[in-house]
């Protein structure tokens, strides 16, 4: 067993741990906090798998401002934890049938049809060089600049939407 | 050396963890956390096949997704911060009709 393999599932253990303490946390917060720590494993992935932009962005946006943004409206809400409910007592048992299903069918068919001959090769000094970002970015804007476009005015598009969402209408205006 | 199907392996257990999440959670701020977890997840799997098959491309694709889900999560917010607004309670077990 080599030294990335060891890193590999050492990082896979605390991103699954994470994953289930965010699911299982009684407080919202904590459930947040849990699912930084996830976003920074995959972010540390990301690092293993040789995209380091990705990785940077990974943290910047997720753990920085989604999660941000995620702690701030459940503090406003006042929403750490919400009374339990007794409304569809049978859903919770065949939340876990189904799931586990799921999690079986994904690992079977993961692992019969494994190519264990296509591996991760680990990244060397000039996946980290400025030269492989100048690259991924001339893609990004020749190949892929309508995409990137589109997500634009997807982002503008979002952020008119908040606004008017969230307004306050003013007084006397119907 | 790791066979890139312990990543997809990952991020096949992490989904499914994320859509435990939305089944048996009933607070809806639980219920977005876990669909990020998702989408990382199919993150995760997109990367690490892009790095096997020495292309941008899955790079590429991830970087839209992430922008993508920024947008997401602002609207989604929002909108839980209006029916917070008048409803006084979040618990989607009580938000049952269409009407505000």
């Amino acid at each position: 067993m080599n030294s990335e393999m060891i890193v590999f599932l050492v990082l896979a253990l605390v991103s699954i741990a994470s994953a289930l303490g965010m699911v299982f946390s009684r407080n919202a917060v904590y459930s947040a906090l849990f699912l930084v720590l996830n976003f920074v494993t995959v972010a540390i992935f990301y690092l293993l798998l040789g995209a380091p932009f990705i990785a940077m962005s990974q943290i910047t946006v997720y753990a920085g401002a989604i999660m941000v943004l995620f702690l701030f409206v459940i503090m406003l809400l006042g929403a750490e934890s919400l009374p339990p409910s007794a409304t569809l007592p049978w859903q919770k048992p065949l939340a876990y049938v189904l799931t586990s299903a799921l999690a079986v069918e994904a690992l079977y068919l993961v692992f019969t049809r494994a190519r264990s001959s296509e591996l991760v090769t680990s990244p060397d000094a000039s996946l980290n060089s400025m030269e492989s970002l100048r690259e991924m970015a001339l893609q990004l804007f020749s190949q892929y600049l309508l995409p990137f476009e589109i997500t634009s005015i997807l982002l503008l598009v979002a952020m008119v939407g908040v606004i008017v969402l969230v307004r306050q209408e003013k007084a006397g205006q119907k | 050396m790791v066979p890139v199907d312990y990543y997809v392996g990952l991020s096949a257990v992490l989904f499914t963890i994320g859509a435990l999440g939305v089944l048996i959670r009933r607070n809806p701020l639980i219920i977005f956390m876990s669909v990020e977890l998702m989408l990382n997840a199919a993150n995760l799997a997109v990367v690490a096949f892009g790095s096997v098959y020495k292309t941008f491309s899955g790079q590429i694709f991830v970087f839209f997704v992430i922008a993508v889900a920024a947008a997401e999560v602002a609207v989604g917010l929002a909108l839980l911060v209006e029916i917070f607004k008048s409803k006084k309670n979040i618990n989607v077990d009580d938000l049952n009709s269409l009407k505000g």
